[in-house]
């Protein structure tokens, strides 16, 4: 087991830390967001966006609708009223992946029931007996899971296959599909393997079995993050947040969850042993003893892990106000910016071209490059710029511990915020195409547009619709 | 936005030409006619004569089977507004000219009344003794207890002015129409449920009869009939008839053409109706039936009364009166569009045409005119007219001159209109109706004549005619072909007008009457007193006054006053063109005819004639020379009007005529800027004008003028006017933070007129807001007048304004600050020149809509020149087309700096405009920059 332990009492530059929030001053020449839209529908807070196609995106939220956009013109597509409760999962079936597929579903769940939304040919919703606020998806065996104080298993057709006995009466907060049909739950602390068993030559019926209980998280669990062959696990404290895939993730044969209380653990996929564990943010043991650490500490929130995402190089880890950079090859951290927001930090999300979108509950969204830079051992570290690798855990005498001094480094250097939402910013949508897509606790979803990029495509609206009257006439 | 053919109508060309104009000229249907009436160098306002009423109204009149021709009632309904105006008198005069000939009875070949419907007839009539002119539309009504079943009614637009009712025929026309249609349509209604009680009733009768006969019989089975017996019988068989014509009658209304009542909107009731079951309910003459089955006679069960034998056709039964003729709530319909055609066609003429002119050109600009220009009232108006023009071809009149329908290059053929004069409407209407025929026969009859030369002549004998007192009619209508062969005088006008031409097309399906256009203007014989004349014209005259010495050598006032002998004039005018147009031209330049500087071929006639002087030139010079006369003018015409009687005060008062006339576009004030004795007189006269003769909402025309004057204020108070006003123009939302509501509204308001719109809607401007704003404000609103509060929701307030401070500029009234990003243009200098010699705010408004304009202009060509936007071949760099972009702005617009950054703002705001499919249906996005900001201080 490898354990980093972050913050520590080496701290070189405790006060000068006093007040690390990174700020940009009005000209931002690398932000591309020069338009926005705003787009009014929900009337409570926005917690779920989910894309559907190249130019759909569904949002979902606290009052309990869910509304289908163009992500182009920010047109509402549809509105649908089903729930009478929060909604507290959504999800797409098949995945954006499988479109091939024409009946393309939306599953939400709530405490009060399940909803199955059809989008095509005609939205149309279905409404379920389960209760349950989770669920999840099996595309290779095409079902679906949804938990609840028990595990149920369902075909495209909405029949119910299997069912697990009472889980316990907290109920599954979070689920998670995982390789070799094994989903993963997370049952207040523990997280619950199952595999599910399809219907062979010899069994006729599903089944769903349990394989392995993990104990190793401090506190509830309440969210999954699954990954095509690798399962990450991050905790949250009052919700779920959000169920997604993602395909291209090359961390091989392990997971990694993070809990509230800072911990960020990797877990081998196949034996479900702990790799690698990067308590980081806050340790109860004497040896934080800077005031700044404690008083840092003092709110739980502070250090929770609330979001991260990934590449193939790196975990993109939001804690608390501070955003982290993870590198699998040197497992440790190479990058961080202590105190990225005014408040906690909610999501996270990798782009393409090297740059890191974060969204807080202090309402901004704030865009992040990570840059190379080659840092001499004497220089000292820039503030706002944490590279932290104090502690490596006894037992493992890593190699990576002796390429430190001169390694790569790296910055997270912030090359522009965009401030719109008057509230905690939950979640947002990148599209490649229309731009970023950010909801609210303001009950806004903003749609942030490249202004110049918007611009060419009006002009060549334009010309189109010239050439459709005949108007166009071109110079000879 | 285009205010210039305001300015230029009425200045001075000579002043203009002084500049090097070197520009290519413009294209012709871009180019704004001259007023009219300026070739005389007159005054645009309207002339003045010795109406008895202080302005424009609008009377409907009966010709009464019992007492005659009798007023019913006015609009406005005010007794201040006709005066001592004789109604009764002018009642006859306008009923007596009704042309239609309505004809009801038995047809030979037709066994039963027949009824006609009748075409409405239109006609202009002048009085020159009253000062009165109006535009006359007849209608006729249906009344079973009136002689013939009909009554004639008429409506007249009362004028002092007379080119305001030759100019404005056509929309006169349109709109009378309407409200006609609305009349008669609830008067067929209404006479088909008299029909269907009156056939219950007969129904009953010869129930009643029936029985009586049954009895009677049994009574005396003797074999012979007693003379009660035969009476009754007798009485039967009338009933029978009675009923059977009455049937027919029934039948007839309802099978009312519903072509005819297509299109018009008010009657869109009545359609429904006509379209269910016309033969069934025709037939029916039992009560029971068509009680159910008809709509129209759902009222509640009528009890059938006894009808004595002999009709009482005596004169003491009281008629209908026109409410009750019509059904009420048509009867309040037509009130409202009377009221409504009021409202549009007060204050002068010259401001009508400005306006329509504006209007036109405006609709031309139908991509960019969005952005800066006011459309709430000018809606108003489109709407009305393009009602009016589905309605119109189905009532086979000639198709309107509505300036919004023609497609664009029509609008020149519409300025025509305008150019020619008074008369004109007449031809105008021919030339767009008839095309080639109308070409053929002019080309036939009148021979190697001019159009345009024809107007003129046309024009030229109407004035001789007016100023000669001689009582003259032009009859347009078919009817009128044999009295046209009497008035030699109007033997030119009428060929190449030649009714048949257009009327042979209608007439197949017509029954009687056709539209008839029709002038005629009657003078009484005592109008040949010079001097009662002179009373009449007194502006005409002075103007000859004031130009006596300006050069127009052959010009007198004398000969204003003594007009040429009017047989003279008229033998002219028959004979032969040349004699004509030389008989036009005196008289034109006499009584301020049209001498239209674009028709060069009567001005050269005139010259090879050598009747009278006047070059080419001199009289354009006159055209445009109205900019400086006019104070001089109005002073003249000031002194002069204590002396003369009848001079309706109102029209020298520039500010009356603004309040009066909401619709126009621009003020008086304008033209008056340098003068301030204009104001005096204004100030004088309106004193003794009581306002409350003119009850007018709150205008925005003062609106304007204020807005204007505000902002005019607000560039001389502040030296960080530019930047603010970059802002806006920027689309950049400007919050102008204050804690007096009224000045933050106040400065708000001025500063609206610098903020595009999306579309056609309302402006983005918020006048005044006290909550926390939101993101989504700065993408609704670009102007906002924000509460300084010193409460928690204040502060919260101020804190939400740091926090979006990327978004907006913040205008601090009270510490007098302004914080926004740098501006180093040059556009926004000459918009809002801080020295600027503008004093007046309606002056100031239209200096801002020009410089807008031309601005607009550029982001027009900025936005559709296709090299700029698109790759020229093939796959090109995105940087290529940015620096294409740029150098266009930079080199082909002469745009610096920041300049730019408008014109592009201004182009997304036409893009999004263009391509969207409903207009208003999506909202812009929010644009921004980021930019830094600057915080300014006085």
């Amino acid at each position: 087991m490898l354990r980093w332990l972050i913050g520590g009492g080496r701290e070189p530059q405790g006060l000068a830390e006093k007040s690390p929030l990174q700020t940009i001053g009005e000209e931002q020449t690398q932000n591309p967001y020069t338009e926005l839209l705003v787009l009014k529908a929900h009337h409570d807070i926005v917690r779920f966006l989910v894309q559907l196609d190249d130019y759909r995106f569904a949002s979902a939220g606290d009052d309990g609708i869910v509304v289908v956009w163009n992500a182009q013109t920010g047109e509402k597509l549809l509105e649908l009223n089903g729930h009478t409760q929060k909604i507290t999962a959504i999800i797409t079936l098949p995945s954006l992946e499988a479109c091939e597929e024409k009946n393309q579903l939306i599953l939400t769940a709530s405490a009060d029931r399940t909803v199955i939304i059809s989008l095509n040919p005609e939205p149309s919703e279905i409404a379920m007996v389960t209760k349950g606020p989770c669920l999840a998806v099996l595309r290779r065996l095409d079902v679906w899971l949804s938990g609840g104080n028990d595990l149920c298993m369902w075909n495209r057709k909405l029949d119910l296959l299997c069912k697990t006995s009472h889980l316990s009466d907290t109920g599954i907060s979070a689920l998670i599909e995982i390789p070799k049909n094994c989903v993963v739950a997370a049952v207040g602390k523990e997280l619950i393997i199952f595999r599910l068993v399809a219907p062979t030559e010899g069994s006729l019926g599903w089944d769903i079995l349990e394989v392995k209980r993990l104990l190793d998280h401090q506190d509830n669990i309440l969210s999954l993050v699954n990954v095509n062959g690798k399962l990450i696990v991050y905790l949250f404290i009052y919700y779920v947040k959000f169920c997604t895939y993602i395909h291209d993730l090359c961390l091989d044969l392990s997971f990694v969850t993070g809990s509230h209380v800072g911990e960020l653990i990797i877990w081998d996929i196949l034996d479900w042993t702990v790799q690698a564990c990067e308590h980081n943010f806050w340790d109860p043991s004497p040896q934080l003893d800077t005031q700044q650490e404690i008083k840092l500490c003092q709110k739980p929130n502070d250090v929770s892990i609330h979001h991260f995402t990934w590449d193939e190089e790196n975990i993109f880890v939001a804690v608390g106000r501070g955003l982290y950079v993870y590198n699998l090859q040197m497992k440790r951290v190479i990058a961080c910016q202590k105190t990225a927001h005014d408040s906690s930090v909610l999501h996270v999300a990798k782009l393409p071209n090297r740059q890191l979108i974060s969204c807080s509950e202090d309402g901004s969204v704030r865009i992040w490059e990570l840059r190379e830079k080659q840092q001499l051992a004497a220089e000292p570290v820039p503030t706002g710029v944490y590279l932290c690798s104090e502690r490596v855990n006894k037992q493992a005498s890593h190699p990576v511990k002796k390429q430190q001094e001169n390694a790569i480094l790296f910055s997270l250097e912030l090359i522009g915020d965009l401030i719109g939402h008057s509230s905690s910013v939950e979640m947002f949508l990148y599209f490649e195409d229309h731009g970023l897509v950010t909801c609210s606790a303001d009950h806004l979803i903003i749609l942030w547009k490249n202004g110049e990029r918007e611009s060419g495509l009006r002009s060549l609206k334009l010309f189109q619709k010239l050439e459709e009257n005949g108007d166009l006439y071109l110079a000879v | 936005m285009i205010s210039a053919p305001d300015v230029v109508a009425f200045t001075k060309e000579d002043e203009y030409e002084e500049e090097p104009y070197n520009e290519p000229a413009l294209p012709e249907e871009y180019s704004v006619p001259l007023f009219p009436f300026a070739s005389q160098g007159a005054n645009p306002w309207s002339k003045l004569s010795g109406a008895k009423f202080s302005r424009d109204f609008i009377l409907i009149s009966e010709f009464s089977e019992q007492v005659g021709p009798q007023p019913l009632l006015t609009i406005p309904n005010d007794t201040k507004v006709f005066g001592t105006f004789d109604l009764n008198y002018f009642s006859l005069r306008i009923m007596s000219v009704d042309y239609q000939a309505s004809f009801v009875g038995h047809p030979p070949g037709s066994a039963y009344p027949k009824l006609n419907f009748v075409e409405d007839s239109k006609v202009v009539l002048g009085d020159s003794k009253e000062g009165a002119f109006a535009y006359v539309h007849h209608l006729t009504l249906y009344d079973l207890e009136a002689r013939g079943f009909v009554r004639p009614f008429c409506m007249a637009y009362i004028s002092a002015d007379q080119h305001k009712i030759m100019q404005q025929f056509q929309e006169l026309s349109a709109e009378f129409s309407k409200a006609s249609e609305c009349l008669k349509t609830g008067n067929r209604k209404a006479f088909a449920g008299e029909l269907e009680k009156k056939l219950k009733d007969l129904d009953y009768t010869r129930t009643v009869l029936h029985m009586e006969t049954e009895i009677q019989k049994k009574a005396n089975d003797k074999g012979f009939y007693s003379s009660q017996a035969i009476e009754k019988a007798n009485e039967l068989a009338s009933v029978e008839k009675s009923i059977i014509e009455h049937q027919d009658l029934l039948k007839q209304i309802r099978s009312y053409p519903r072509r005819k009542s297509k299109g018009s909107d008010l009657c869109s009731r009545e359609t429904e109706y006509t379209q269910d079951r016309p033969s069934q309910a025709a037939t029916t003459s039992d009560p029971e039936e068509s009680a159910d089955t008809d709509r129209y006679t759902c009222r509640p069960a009528y009890t059938p009364k006894l009808i004595k034998a002999k009709s009482t056709k005596c004169f003491d039964k009281k008629l209908k009166t026109l409410e009750e003729l019509c059904d009420t709530d048509y009867f309040t319909q037509t009130l409202a569009q009377l009221s409504h055609i009021e409202r549009m066609f007060r204050g002068d003429l010259c401001y009508l045409l400005t306006s329509q002119i504006d209007r036109a050109l405006l609709k031309q600009q139908h991509v960019t005119n969005f952005l800066f220009e006011d459309f709430a009232e000018a809606d108003d108006r489109a709407v009305v007219r393009q009602e009016s023009a589905p309605a119109e071809p189905s009532q086979d009149r000639p198709p309107s001159r509505s300036l919004e329908k023609c497609p664009i290059p029509q609008v020149l053929i519409s300025m025509g209109s305008y150019r020619s004069s008074v008369e004109s409407v007449l031809i105008k209407m021919e030339q767009e109706l008839g095309d080639e025929e109308y070409k053929e026969v002019e080309g036939t009859e009148s021979g190697s004549f001019d159009p345009q030369d024809n107007l003129d002549c046309l024009d030229m004998d109407m004035k001789g005619s007016i100023s000669s007192g001689e009582s003259i009619e032009v009859l347009g209508t078919e009817k009128a072909t044999s009295v046209l062969s009497k008035s030699d005088s109007l033997g030119s006008l009428t060929v190449p007008l030649s009714p048949q031409v257009v009327r042979s097309k209608a007439v197949s399906h017509r029954t009687i009457s056709e539209d008839s256009i029709e002038v005629l203007s009657t003078c009484p014989s005592e109008a040949l007193i010079p001097d009662d004349f002179k009373a009449s014209y007194p502006s005409a005259i002075n103007e000859e006054e004031s130009y006596a010495d300006d050069g127009k050598g052959a010009i007198h006032f004398q000969v204003g006053t003594s007009p040429p002998e009017p047989g003279e004039a008229e033998e002219g005018s028959v004979e032969n063109t040349p004699l004509q147009t030389d008989a036009s031209c005196c008289i034109g330049k006499e009584t301020g005819g049209p001498q239209v500087p674009l028709s060069s071929p009567a001005l050269t006639l005139s010259d090879e004639e050598g009747v009278v002087s006047t070059p080419p030139q001199r009289s354009r010079q006159k055209d445009q020379g109205f900019h400086v006369d006019f104070a001089m003018e109005n002073s003249n015409l000031s002194s002069r009007d204590h002396s003369s009687e009848g001079f309706p005060a109102y029209e020298l008062d520039p500010s009356h005529l603004l309040a009066s006339q909401d619709d126009s576009k621009t003020s008086l004030d304008d033209y008056s800027d340098s003068t301030s004795c204009v104001s005096s007189v204004a100030s004088t006269s309106s004193d003794r004008m009581p306002s409350s003769a003119h009850p007018t909402g709150p205008s925005s025309e003062r609106h304007k003028k204020r807005a204007g004057q505000n902002a005019l204020k607000f560039i001389r108070q502040y030296p960080f006017a530019h930047p603010a006003i970059y802002s806006l123009l920027s689309g950049r939302t400007l919050v102008v933070l204050g804690e007096e509501e009224a000045m933050v509204r106040k400065l708000v308001t001025a500063l609206s007129i610098f903020v595009p719109n999306y579309g056609c809607c309302a402006k983005p401007v918020k006048h005044w807001v006290s909550s926390p704003l939101h993101i989504s404000d700065f993408q609704k609103w670009k102007l906002i007048g924000l509460q300084r509060a010193v409460s928690p929701a204040g502060t919260g307030a101020l804190h939400a304004l740091s926090r979006y401070s990327r978004y907006t500029s913040v205008l601090d009234l009270d510490r007098k600050t302004l914080r926004c990003p740098l501006y180093r243009g040059t556009l926004v200098p000459r918009l809002a020149d801080r020295r600027t010699h503008i004093r007046r705010g309606s002056t100031y408004y239209m200096h801002v809509q020009s410089v807008l304009a031309q601005l607009c202009a550029k982001a027009f060509l900025y936005t559709f020149c296709h090299h700029l936007h698109l790759p020229t071949r093939g796959r090109e760099a995105e940087a290529a087309a940015a620096s294409r972009q740029a150098s266009f702005l930079q080199l082909s617009l002469g745009l610096v700096n920041e300049d730019v950054k408008v014109v592009q703002y201004l182009a997304e705001l036409l893009r999004l405009h263009y391509t969207q499919e409903h207009p208003g249906a999506i909202q812009p996005t929010l644009r921004f920059d980021y930019v830094p900001s600057f915080l300014y201080k006085i």
